[in-house]
């Protein structure tokens, strides 16, 4: 409890916020670190996605590949990579890359693929070209899974963020580590309490950003009515065909 | 018009949809491919807009071949609808029907207005437009499907099993519906169905198929029905069935037509009239004059 309150007192002391590695430059330095590994993984994954969902083919390999993505650990990855290219944003970049795509494709490739065949076989038909089938019917109507897919992939970028520090002066686990190494928990907890934080904002913003996304099938309620003709759906009409050739 | 030469559809796997068919669909006028399902008739209809492309052998289109047509400007210009009405969930009504238009370049305003035209023209309130696909019901999506297919004003309509999927009224209105429409606009409509009462019903020609794609018997509804070619044409069209056995019989001073079992299936035309005129000589004209004057003088007074 009273680490708690060491932790809180930590970010309520105002020095510690400014400055060259205070918290402020580290929350912004972890957001845009995650925001471009999910920018970079989105790139990758989500054409990728939605290429697999039109044409339902290479879906065998993606959903092997996704899987075994997701079974790569990312510190031994970030270890392996840095090992490779050396201290620096890379190694962490790489391996947040790698656990990122997996949720981003299958957001994508499920969302084209939960559309409607009929209603793509039709578009198409009418005379579409692949590129308006994907523009005007498959995306719009897989938006809500597509940003679905964002949405968990942005959360565990953010929290797994922390890991750039290993092997770069960047982000929120700078904090952690520093904490760590002089036995100063309440610092660690503090960063830890700020990565619990934006994950919460981020998510909550992505939440509303996939109901903005998710498309209407329903027109908004015509001006309200007496309760008792409350039937919207009984006033449609259909004329009859007796009534059109009076 | 459409005609197909020798089409034949063969699959990777050996199965053959289409088996060297040559039909001809004479313009303005509704051409029915009946048959029961896996018979290719569906593969046939798609092979005139180019969704499906044959094996080998020749579609044209107003003597056209389709094979040297670019697949999208072809679709456009021909009118397409499916049993599902396969509407696009997301957009509003009136987005639907402007779908080709839009896709053509008109404006939103201007294929709306068409749009809006075009639900009038099937039977719909245009108020509608602004509704859902999901919020009508499986009729009016039909109704839908058609003005959609009407939109560019295509010569070729193709129609896939359209009324299939709704309940036996509203599918005997909307066959009434098409009737109609197709007396008013004379496009050249091909119509898929398994259907055999709407076959007799729609077609000017029907073409039976059997299954793998072969034309049975083509011929206009009375045709098939007065002179089927073979046996198999003969039991798909159910004639020896006992509900199309029909015979006349008096009844009540009318003559009724009835099937094999004795089952009225209707009134012979000018036996209702014969027997009005003789109920009216008879008991009616006592108890007509007797009632009229009867609430006359009652609803005189109260004037």
């Amino acid at each position: 409890m009273n680490l708690f309150l060491d932790a809180w007192r930590w970010l309520a002391t105002g020095s510690n916020w400014t400055g060259d590695g205070g918290a402020a430059t580290r929350l912004v330095e972890h957001l845009l670190v995650s925001g471009l590994v999910v920018g970079i993984a989105a790139i990758i994954a989500v054409p990728l996605g939605v290429l697999v969902g039109h044409t339902g083919r290479g879906r065998t390999a993606v959903v092997l590949a996704a899987s075994a993505a997701r079974a790569v650990p990312t510190l031994g990855l970030l270890t392996l990579v840095a090992l490779a290219t050396g201290i620096g944003l890379t190694g962490p970049v790489v391996a947040l890359v790698v656990l990122a795509v997996p949720s981003l494709l299958a957001g994508a490739y499920a969302g084209v693929e939960s559309v409607d065949r009929v209603t793509i076989d039709a578009a198409r038909a009418v005379g579409m070209t692949e590129a308006q089938v994907v523009r005007r019917v498959e995306l719009p109507l897989a938006a809500p899974l597509l940003v679905g897919g964002l949405r968990s992939a942005t959360l565990q970028v953010v929290a797994t963020s922390t890991l750039a520090a290993y092997t770069a002066d960047v982000g929120l686990g700078r904090l952690l580590f520093a904490g760590l190494k002089a036995r100063e928990y309440d610092v660690m907890l503090a960063s830890a309490l700020l990565v619990v934080a934006l994950a919460l904002v981020l998510e909550g913003l992505l939440a509303l950003l996939q109901r903005l996304v998710t498309p209407r099938t329903a027109a908004p309620a015509e001006h309200a009515r007496p309760a008792r003709n409350a039937h919207p759906s009984s006033t449609v009409a259909e004329k009859s065909p007796t009534e059109r050739t009076s | 018009m459409i005609e197909f030469r020798s089409v034949r559809k063969e699959y990777a796997d050996g199965t053959v949809a289409v088996g060297d068919l040559s039909l001809v669909v004479p313009e303005r006028s509704t051409t029915v491919l009946l048959g029961s399902s896996g018979c290719g008739k569906t593969t046939l209809l798609r092979m005139v807009n180019r969704m499906v492309d044959p094996t080998s052998g020749t579609v044209l289109v107003d003597g056209r071949d389709v094979k040297e047509q670019d697949r999208v400007r072809l679709r456009r210009s021909i009118g397409y609808v499916l049993q599902a009405g396969g509407l696009m969930p997301h957009r509003s009504v009136l987005d639907n029907v402007a779908t080709v238009p839009r896709l053509e370049g008109a404006t939103r305003r201007a294929a709306h207005a068409r749009a809006a035209e075009l639900l009038e023209v099937v039977g719909l309130d245009p108020a509608l437009g602004r509704r859902y696909p999901g919020q009508l019901s499986g009729g009016q999506q039909q109704r839908v499907g058609v003005a959609r297919a009407l939109g560019a004003d295509p010569d070729v309509l193709l129609m896939d099993e359209p009324f299939g999927a709704v309940d036996p009224i509203v599918r005997a209105d909307l066959q009434a519906e098409l009737r109609r429409l197709q007396a008013e606009l004379g496009k050249t409509v091909l119509f898929v169905t398994h259907d055999v009462d709407e076959a007799l019903r729609l077609g000017d020609e029907v073409v039976v198929l059997r299954s793998g794609g072969v034309v049975a018997q083509q011929g206009t509804p009375a045709e098939l029905v007065a002179a089927p070619a073979d046996d198999f044409v003969a039991d798909f069209l159910g004639l020896r069935s006992r509900q199309r056995q029909l015979s006349v019989r008096e009844q009540d001073g009318r003559r009724l037509v009835v099937d094999a079992d004795g089952r009225p299936v209707g009134v012979l035309e000018g036996s209702l009239e014969g027997s009005l005129e003789g109920s009216l000589e008879g008991s009616l004209e006592g108890s007509l004059e007797g009632s009229l004057e009867g609430s006359l003088e009652g609803e005189v007074p109260g004037a």
